[in-house]
């Protein structure tokens, strides 16, 4: 168990399994995702209520399901930077901060493409609209933080720090924008409230999903690479890698 | 433990008497707190109708930025002369000695801000009650927004444009604040009670106090070992 964990640490070690590692997660995130969203948006049944407009659940829950657990990865990885100062815990945050940012902004566009129809407006000031919001400024504090440190030791562990101070927020933020929200208006909408899914509705969405986890861990094994090339730009391994062209 | 707390003491009394020479930079935050609320009459509405129910929001906002602004001289003269290195190398906890420059920092701006809450409150037309409500809240609240921002001062310390980025990763934080500090003075309004939100701010301010130090201890130890 700790061999593994320190092996973990070893950018070269990391290169070779990720690049093992990548095709799979790729072709095989690709087929699910593909098939889920297939599924969803042209087999599924239409919704009782909403017809036809509910269908881009099948994007809009996965990318939401996972911006919200990108945040939660990053901070573990932020506690075994500042533990073990591991440096490839370091490279997974600064990786994959943007595409949490990403899949946050995406669930908070496919959210207001959803509400135009259904509500009959782009945003409502709804307590969980309003964190996905604050989720995503979240990570863009991380982003910027990261970018304006140079010395990258220090940059890994102040935004390490602050990864682990946002998530320590997390809930009470969650908490007290339900709260505002209550006190200012009655939950006239809310995203929890769905009726009891049929299976061959939620089957898809399971399957985007899961997809989609696969997709992102391929980009993030994908982003972790480029950034350990720059980084070990100096060792002979990343040397001979180049000279061999690039392949393992 | 003695030997802490008379250290903490002595930190926070230097604090106080160098910032105290310097007393312009102690009025530019309360001259910004009061520019931020006339902004909202002249830009939004001078009418009784907005202002009464908006006030409470309008000077939390105000006072928000205003403790903001002010952070970044938290611990950057420290930093420029080399004092925040020496209280390092003191023998007493480092998170100590950030808890107590965030109550000098907190006295030194978010106190005057209470003060002067009153006096714009009645500008804004809050009703008596409403005044009294939001200065308890902004006595409770602001030393929230001072050690939470004792953190991201600590981080942003020593980096060229800090300011921007202070308020990037600061202001996500301050919402739960926010948040109860405006909707109980709004509840006042309505006349509901507001012993139990004013607890759920003390229990802020406890977690603040107890957490907050400890963060932007390590914050500090990161961005002085860049230096």
């Amino acid at each position: 168990m700790w061999q593994i964990f320190h092996k973990l640490g070893s950018p070269k070690w990391f290169y070779g399994i990720a690049s093992r590692l990548m095709p799979w997660l790729l072709w095989v995130g690709v087929a699910l995702f593909i098939a889920g969203v297939i599924w969803g948006l042209a087999f599924a049944p239409p919704e009782r209520l909403q017809g036809n407009s509910y269908r881009i659940i099948y994007i809009h829950v996965p990318a939401a399901f996972l911006a919200q657990s990108v945040y939660v990865m990053m901070a573990v990885a932020a506690v075994v930077t500042l533990v073990w100062r591991m440096k490839l815990a370091d490279v997974f945050v600064k990786s994959v901060a943007p595409i949490g940012a990403l899949l946050t902004f995406l669930a908070l566009f496919t959210g207001a493409v959803w509400g135009k129809p259904t509500w009959g407006t782009w945003w409502v000031w709804d307590a969980r609209l309003t964190s996905m919001l604050i989720l995503m400024l979240l990570y863009a504090g991380a982003i910027a933080l990261g970018r304006a440190i140079q010395d990258e030791k220090s940059s890994a562990r102040a935004v390490a720090v602050l990864v682990l101070v946002g998530v320590v927020n997390i809930p009470i933020i969650q908490y007290s924008v339900e709260w505002w929200n209550t006190l200012h208006q009655p939950s006239t909408f809310k995203l929890t409230e769905k009726p009891k899914m049929a299976s061959e509705m939620w089957v898809p969405l399971l399957m985007a999903i899961l997809g989609l986890y696969m997709l992102f861990g391929w980009l993030a094994c994908l982003r972790m690479q480029t950034e350990v090339l720059v980084r070990e730009g100096r060792t002979r391994w990343v040397k001979e890698l180049i000279q061999q062209g690039g392949t393992r | 433990m003695g030997s802490d707390l008379s250290a903490m003491k002595a930190v926070m009394l230097r604090d106080i008497k160098t910032s105290l020479r310097q007393p312009q930079d102690l009025l530019n935050p309360l001259l910004f707190f009061i520019l931020v609320v006339m902004l909202f009459p002249l830009g939004v509405s001078p009418e009784v109708e907005f202002l009464q129910p908006a006030g409470g929001g309008i000077l939390w906002v105000a006072a928000l930025l205003s403790v903001l602004l002010s952070l970044d001289h938290l611990f950057r003269h420290d930093f420029d002369d080399g004092t925040l290195e020496q209280l390092m190398l003191q023998p007493q906890p480092l998170f100590l000695l950030v808890l107590a420059k965030s109550i000098a920092h907190w006295l030194l701006t978010g106190l005057p801000l209470v003060v002067l809450t009153p006096l714009l409150a009645v500008m804004v037309h809050l009703e008596g009650n409403s005044i009294g409500v939001l200065c308890l809240t902004l006595l409770i609240g602001t030393p929230v927004l001072s050690l939470i921002g004792a953190i991201g001062a600590a981080l942003t310390l020593g980096l060229r444009s800090a300011g921007v980025l202070l308020s990037l990763m600061i202001i996500p934080l301050y919402i739960p604040v926010l948040i109860f500090g405006t909707g109980t003075v709004m509840a006042a309004a309505e006349g509901a009670a507001v012993a139990g939100q004013l607890a759920l701010m003390g229990a802020f301010l406890a977690l603040a106090l107890t957490l907050a130090p400890f963060a932007a201890a390590a914050a500090l130890r990161i961005s002085l070992s860049n230096g």
